[in-house]
């Protein structure tokens, strides 16, 4: 019982392969034409592959030159539910006719698939903008309801096309937490280009570039300690996980990261996660003390040029600096610094 | 990027050519006002003949337009939403229509569905005949706005997208409930602005029905070849009846803006 996808659409140059367990969520990770919203259309069979298999739960959704017959089932038979950039609400339909549009579409009848319109409403927190239509609410509003129209398609597979990207940055958190939460048990296949989307409702992350994967396995595992250069670049953030306690994220080892909560303020002693980009590191040999700043001893592994600048890598951890830096520092593989963050760079996630 | 506001303005001298033009097309309704004989006017719209020509108009016309959307919706959906082979030259040929001279139209009508056409005798058979009657107005009148509606939805179709309509497929709904429940209620004021530049053309129609159909009052003589004929033995009736048409063509034109703006 699962999700199986392997096709390959040779005009625009994508060949993919991947499984999704059930209840888990897969982000596929990479730059816009990379060939993530190719595999969407073939997953929400909009789009025929050259070659292919797509299987969702021992059912054959789609399969062209194999052995066996082609199948093309069609895109309202999949039971795969699609939920874009922009919300798309019908422009006709109140937010709850929206939501209430696929079990009627699907056979209910129109009091009970409101019933269930309005459930789900209540579930991403807008039950009172059931009878708005959607140009009467913000776009965050609006993509809830079109996150709460997804699911109450009661999709065996739900498709999510850069969920975030068309939002304002300020009530992205807030709708993150709500994805967070109305995914946990379902299957889902997330394509994003941001990073943190991915470590914050994926599970698991396929990496893509030019149209192949190219790193693949458990979110934190990918994010954290990159396999191929391609993945760092676009990755590239620094996480540490930890527990939330004081205002800072306080990890196994003992260390204390001090950062602002991004989204819902974690309670004390709930598993959270500091998130910083590398360009907000800076890299000294001593400690320079001083507050409010994180200053973490490090051991430096590796360094290679990005993009102009020089990525000093340790096991866990990078930093960006300018390659003057890096000469005057005089910074090598096994040599001893401190990586130095302010705590107004660091965004802290309960996970 | 939205333009920046405010406007370089037009060169001063263009209003001159604008306002001739203008003048061109407002001076002629006027002199209809003008020449309108006011103090029979009623009781030159109330004349048996003249309201029998209105009514056969509107009848007809109403006919023809429920047919154009009939067959005009299917038409616009399969040219918007389909590929196929010679589609580009089907289209254009769907539209020859709109620029065929209408009295040509009749005449390929009469060819068609006449006593002597390439479906007349099937009609013949059947006890029907087409040519000459009231039928044969509606058929003219057809001929003349499908385009007109086909044109108007298309480019609402187009200009809807299919974004909405991959949704609602993803979202389990049937070919049959996006169409009625989502593609639709999109591009309904498309097809209304369609429908009535539909039933404005088939108001006007005079060259495919007068050849096609004939003019037999309270048949086939519809208002604008009651006008005509008027024109020979009462030129003041044909005037008010005119204004009857102004009318309903400004009318016509305020109900398709309104279905454009509300796109």
């Amino acid at each position: 019982m699962t999700f199986h996808y392997d096709a390959a659409v040779a005009d625009r140059g994508v060949d993919l392969t991947f499984d999704i367990a059930p209840g888990r969520t897969l982000a596929l990770l990479g730059p816009n034409g990379a060939g993530k919203s190719t595999a969407l259309a073939v997953a929400a069979g909009l789009l025929r592959p050259d070659t292919g298999r797509v299987v969702l739960d021992g059912r054959p959704l789609t399969v062209t030159g194999h052995d066996e017959r082609d199948v093309l089932v069609a895109p309202y038979d999949r039971q795969v539910s699609l939920l874009a950039q922009e919300p798309l609400l019908f422009p006709h339909l109140s937010l709850l006719d929206n939501v209430a549009f696929g079990p009627r579409s699907r056979g209910a009848g129109r009091a009970g698939s409101r019933t269930v319109a309005r459930r789900w409403l209540g579930e991403v927190g807008i039950a009172e903008l059931a009878d708005r239509r959607p140009a009467q609410v913000s776009g965050g509003q609006a993509q809830r309801a079109a996150v709460a129209r997804a699911l109450a398609a009661d999709p065996r597979l739900l498709l999510l096309d850069e969920p975030m990207a068309a939002l304002d940055v300020a009530v992205t958190p807030a709708l993150r937490q709500t994805l967070r939460r109305v995914l946990a048990d379902r299957t889902v296949l997330l394509v994003t280009h941001d990073a943190l989307d991915a470590l914050l409702l994926a599970d698991e992350v396929a990496v893509i570039e030019d149209g192949r994967i190219v790193d693949q396995g458990e979110t934190a595992q990918v994010l954290a300690q990159p396999r191929s250069r391609f993945t760092a670049q676009i990755a590239g953030l620094n996480m540490i996980t930890g527990t939330w306690r004081d205002g800072a994220v306080l990890t196994p080892a003992g260390l204390r990261i001090e950062g602002r909560p991004d989204g819902p303020v974690p309670r004390t002693g709930d598993p959270a996660v500091a998130v910083f980009p590398p360009r907000a590191v800076s890299v000294f040999l001593d400690d320079p003390g001083g507050s409010p700043r994180n200053a973490l001893r490090v051991t430096i592994t590796h360094l290679e040029p990005q993009g102009g600048q020089i990525r000093v890598r340790t096991e866990e951890l990078s930093a960006d600096v300018t390659p003057q830096a890096a000469a005057e520092l005089d910074l090598a593989p096994g040599s001893a610094a401190y990586f130095v963050v302010k705590a107004t760079e660091i965004a802290v996630y309960a996970t | 990027m939205a333009a920046p506001s405010g406007r370089v303005g037009v060169p001063a001298w263009i209003f001159v050519p604008a306002a001739a033009g203008a003048a061109f097309v407002l001076l002629p309704l006027a002199a209809i006002v003008l020449r309108t004989p006011w103090s029979r006017f009623l009781d030159l719209l109330v004349s048996p003949a003249s309201v029998e020509a209105l009514l056969l108009s509107l009848r007809t016309s109403g006919t023809s337009t429920l047919l154009c959307v009939l067959f005009g919706v299917p038409m616009a959906l399969v040219l918007a939403r389909t590929t196929f082979r010679g589609q580009g030259v089907l289209r254009s040929l769907v539209l020859l229509p709109l620029v065929l001279p209408p009295v040509v139209g009749g005449i390929a009508l009469l060819y068609t569905f006449g006593r002597r056409g390439l479906l007349g005798e099937t009609f013949e058979v059947l006890g029907i005949q087409v040519a000459f009657s009231t039928t044969a107005v509606v058929l003219a009148q057809t001929f003349v706005a499908l385009p007109f509606l086909v044109v108007s939805l298309e480019g609402a179709l187009r200009t809807a997208g299919q974004r909405y309509e991959v949704v609602a497929a993803t979202l389990g709904a049937r070919p049959t409930t996006v169409f009625r429940r989502v593609t639709l209620p999109l591009v309904l004021p498309g097809l209304v602005s369609g429908a009535v530049l539909a039933f404005a053309r088939s108001l006007g129609e005079f060259g495919a029905t007068i050849t096609f159909a004939g003019s037999l009052q309270g048949v086939t003589r519809t208002l604008p070849l009651e006008i005509y004929l008027r024109r020979e033995t009462d030129a003041q009736a044909a005037v008010a009846l005119s204004l009857v048409l102004v009318v309903v063509a400004i009318l016509v034109i305020g109900f398709a803006r309104q279905g454009r703006s509300s796109l």
